[in-house]
């Protein structure tokens, strides 16, 4: 007889060489779990090269996914089950493994030629090892794949391609999941290859029944979680972010215009882009990162919603655009999707660095409002924002996502299109007396699109005469106009809603204060703290250029400030700059994103010893 | 309704002073461009210029239509997504050696072998101007300047044959001097459909003064400079002389001397080897050719985007926002 345990919450951490197609194991589980109703957040870490070298610690790809009945704001911190593919990814996993926790692994992914390549003293196998309290399943998955692959028409060097289905097969009986998504992803996927469906199909089913014949073996029940009620969908940052645009276009009556060149972890948005022509949206993969940008201000002059995306790197070349996009006062948002800086850096890890540089990485005055998104699914809303702030605003915004939410996936409660906020640009269609820089109460000048009669004008990055536009030397004009535009982008917090607190009370000790993707991770952090009786409270920052005008007294309240972020300090030093208020950072510059536990800590030192670093 | 009254080169002409240098080529190519554009029948609405930086870069402020003095090099970039977002203006980028073949020059190619219907007009002085006198990446080697005072070590480029190498579908060259010229070649530029590339020799009479005057010296441009008309022969120098091609070795021939007109090269812009050929009569053996170099017939790149996104709306339906934020796969949780 099989067991079936409940558990309220499971953390799996798939690994495995970067070929061995751990990163769509993950992702089917995630889509499959999403769809049985869990809530769940997953952490795609894979590295920089296409086939890093085979075996090794280096090519080690992963895949956290952390889901359960509860609320689920992280993709976990130790793992309770850890799925390694061979030794390297078994060294490289191992020691961060809950005690007691699950292994899954193939034996033959720990042959004497892996045991070397991954580095084990004298091959030292640690499966002839094995520690008693951690409950190990090997499963001689090459092996038993290569059975189910028999009568499958495909090469035998193919034939353990399938060995993640294989595996992931395996899972789905023990998590109690059905087959149904996967096996439907792969007629689509491999709807063209019948061999290589055929060979997919049979392995994921081979696993799953794998795990029926076994004996002795304890299955997993993880109830549906009790989310608000409504209509889910499993989605990625880049999804969502892709789908904030094309939203916010339709919703303001405009073409999407997006012109980007390839960069980790940015392309995903181009790629989703790309695929929908249907909805009038536009791609272009410009020559650089320069002609991306400038062909997108170009887009906007014509009366497009015009969009570029990028990261840290191509941002750097984007900079003396986007000064210009502020000068011509032209709609246009800029995605960054960070990574590990400075210079190309760690292309395919998360890092929260170009902070700085989004708010005051350019020649001269020129502000710039600054929003950031705080999770997968936020893309959607910081995607919106953005648009409206750069259409109702007639300013360039610069989107701030980053390589961990770009890539991670959680379900997402998502909007019905009538009810998205219209989102208004100020076209301008009367002809005759028009001055190009005359401005609304907000700042705001109007939108003359070319092919309007009567609206002829030039723009230009020289020194604007104010109202008129006309290039002008003058001393006086240009400090007026420096103080002008200073004054539009401040005026963009009028919009803002009020500022709130996530978690506990205006008056704690302590306020810890994110940004961007530390959200969830704060949010644990935040919760087990007030459970254990600490005086502290959660505030999550999206909108970071201008700060909201509430935002200085709520801060005032508080005795001290933490600010988690994965950079050697920005937004501490931004609102000590602005506030003056006691703030400390707990930095992380790993690559990766906190643990709640990491953030906990902090919280315990400073609270119980007022130890702030 | 018909158009009220035709546009005259002084509608065309903004309300802003003009600030080149007197006596600067400039002025020639913005007068025959103001004279050109009524006898277009495009609405002045419809035009837009943009440029990049430099002195020929200012051009947009003079001309009143819409326009654009954006950044260094960027004009082609900034034109494209113009086009891509409205097909139906008519765009003319204003770019300078400098500005075009040097910061720019990345841009410029990629715009010439996407084929974006747009005009580009190269102003060519051979120097950096607005910055005061450094060579540029069209100065000859060995040229003397504040920033190569032993002469210039930098191969010039030959842009023409750039253009041509880019795979530019309309490539031809005119002179600042010759006004009746250049407003034929600024004509038949909007007429192609696609990138037509002029480069424009212009004389900078203060940093480079009479680079240019074996073109444009009544007494010396007969020897060199060679008109092309389609389907006539090659001949210059008042008629004294020929181009034949011996093979495909180009040869000048004295038609005073026995020379047949019968065997001279005849000009066929439609033929890409006899284009390339003539654009590398770019040194004292061969007069310098004007004209229209090449052309050819090529879909442009809006024109097969636009059909990208019409044949997607006709095989998945007009996109439903609704159904794109949903997804494939969705659950409710009630």
């Amino acid at each position: 007889m099989k067991e079936t345990k409940t558990l309220s919450k499971v953390t799996i951490h798939f690994a495995g060489d970067s070929g061995d197609g751990i990163q769509l194991a993950g992702a089917q589980f995630a889509s499959t779990t999403a769809l049985a109703g869990n809530d769940l957040s997953t952490f795609p870490d894979f590295p920089a090269e296409i086939r890093a070298p085979i075996g090794t610690t280096a090519g080690v790809s992963g895949f956290q996914i952390n889901f359960g009945s509860e609320e689920i704001h992280t993709p976990g911190g130790r793992p309770d089950v850890l799925v390694a593919m061979n030794a390297a990814a078994y060294k490289k996993n191992f020691a961060n493994l809950k005690p007691a926790g699950v292994v899954i692994v193939d034996p033959a992914g720990f042959d004497k030629k892996n045991l070397r390549l991954a580095g084990y003293d004298d091959e030292e196998n640690p499966l002839l090892n094995k520690p008693s309290d951690y409950q190990f399943y090997e499963i001689e998955v090459t092996r038993l794949n290569r059975d189910a692959m028999k009568d499958v028409d495909i090469a035998p060097r193919d034939r353990d391609r399938s060995r993640n289905m294989f595996v992931l097969g395996f899972i789905y009986f023990l998590y109690n999941r059905n087959l149904e998504v996967t096996l439907h992803f792969l007629e689509e996927k491999f709807k063209h290859k019948p061999a290589v469906l055929e060979a997919n199909s049979k392995a994921l089913k081979a696993g799953y029944n794998y795990g029926d014949t076994i004996e002795a073996i304890t299955r997993y029940r993880i109830e549906k979680a009790k989310l608000p009620p409504g209509e889910y969908r499993n989605v990625t940052g880049n999804q969502a972010l892709a789908l904030g645009l094309i939203a916010a276009a339709k919703k303001s009556g405009l073409e999407l215009f997006y012109g980007s060149y390839p960069i980790t972890p940015a392309s995903d948005i181009l790629h989703e882009l790309a695929a929908r022509k249907n909805y009038g949206v536009k791609t272009f993969q410009a020559e650089d990162e320069i002609a991306a940008i400038t062909a997108a201000i170009g887009a906007s002059f014509g009366g497009a919603l015009g969009v570029t995306g990028t990261s840290g790197p191509g941002m750097a070349l984007k900079t003396e655009a986007l000064g210009l996009a502020m000068m011509l006062e032209l709609p246009l948002v800029v995605i960054n999707v960070q990574r590990g800086g400075p210079s190309t850096g760690l292309p395919t890890k998360t890092e929260q660095s170009d902070l700085m540089q989004a708010v005051y990485g350019r020649n001269g005055e020129t502000p710039i409002p600054v929003i950031a998104a705080s999770s997968p699914s936020d893309c959607f809303r910081a995607a919106y924002e953005a648009t409206r702030i750069a259409l109702e605003h007639m300013t360039p915004v610069i989107l701030l996502s980053d390589g961990y939410i770009a890539n991670s996936s959680e379900p997402w409660l998502f909007p019905k299109a009538a009810s998205l906020a219209e989102i208004k640009p100020p076209i301008r269609t009367k002809s005759g007396d028009f001055l190009p820089y005359e401005r609304d109460a907000k700042e705001v000048r109007e939108w003359a699109l070319p092919g309007t009669p009567g609206l002829e004008h030039r723009l230009g990055g020289l020194e604007k005469e104010d109202k008129t536009g006309n290039v002008s030397y003058d001393p006086e004009n240009h400090e007026l106009m420096v103080k002008i535009r200073a004054r539009k982008v401040a005026l963009v917090a009028k919009d803002y809603p009020k500022t709130e607190l996530l978690q506990g009370v205006e008056g704690a000790k302590l306020l810890i204060l994110g940004w961007g993707n530390t959200k969830g991770a704060i949010q644990v952090a935040v919760s087990q703290a007030l459970a254990q009786g600490l005086s502290v409270a959660q505030l999550h920052l999206h909108h970071l250029n201008p700060l909201p005008e509430d935002l200085g007294s709520l801060l005032e309240s508080f005795e001290r400030v933490l600010i988690p972020e994965l950079n050697n300090g920005q937004l501490v030093r931004i609102i000590r700059d602005k506030y003056l208020v006691k703030a400390d950072v707990l930095d992380k510059i790993k690559g990766q994103p906190f643990l709640a536990e990491e953030i906990l800590d902090r919280i315990k030192k400073l609270l119980k010893d007022g130890d702030g670093n | 309704m018909e158009m009220e009254t035709k546009l005259t080169a002084r509608d065309l002409s903004s309300d802003q002073e003009v600030k080149w240098c007197p006596g600067c080529g400039d002025y020639s190519i913005l007068k025959q461009m103001q004279s050109v554009v009524p006898e277009l029948g495009i609405a002045r609405e419809d035009i837009v210029f943009i440029s990049g930086i430099g002195c020929s870069s200012r051009f947009p402020y003079y001309m009143n239509t819409y326009g654009m003095h954006s950044i260094h090099g960027r004009a082609p970039a900034v034109a494209t997504g113009l086009k891509i977002a409205n097909p139906d203006l008519s765009i003319w980028v204003i770019t300078g050696d400098g500005d075009g073949l040097s910061i720019g020059g990345n841009h410029l190619i990629h715009l010439l072998r996407r084929n974006v219907d747009l005009n580009v007009l190269l102003f060519n002085n051979q120097i950096y101007g607005l910055t005061k006198g450094q060579y540029s990446p069209t100065s000859e080697m060995g040229k003397k300047t504040k920033s190569s005072p032993l002469g210039s070590v930098d191969h010039p480029f030959n842009p023409l044959a750039l253009a041509l190498g880019a795979d530019a579908t309309f490539v031809a060259r005119s002179i600042d001097r010759d006004p009746k010229h250049m407003r034929e070649i600024l004509t038949a530029s909007n007429k192609h459909k696609g990138t037509s590339f002029i480069e424009v020799y212009q004389n900078c009479n203060v940093f480079n003064d009479g680079t240019f005057l074996n073109f444009s010296d009544k007494k010396l441009k007969d020897a060199f400079v060679l008109m092309l008309e389609e389907g006539q022969p090659l001949i210059f120098d008042q008629g004294k002389k020929g181009i034949r091609l011996n093979g495909l070795k180009p040869e000048i021939v004295n038609l005073e001397e026995g020379a047949s007109a019968n065997d001279l090269w005849i000009h066929d812009s439609k033929d890409p080897t006899k284009a390339y050929i003539l654009s590398r009569f770019f040194d004292e053996n061969f007069p310098r050719a004007f004209g229209i170099i090449y052309q050819e017939d090529r879909n442009t790149y809006e024109d097969v985007l636009m059909d990208q996104l019409d044949q997607a709306k006709g095989a998945m339906g007009e996109g439903d926002l609704d159904d794109l934020i949903r997804g494939k796969r969705s659950w409710t949780v009630e």
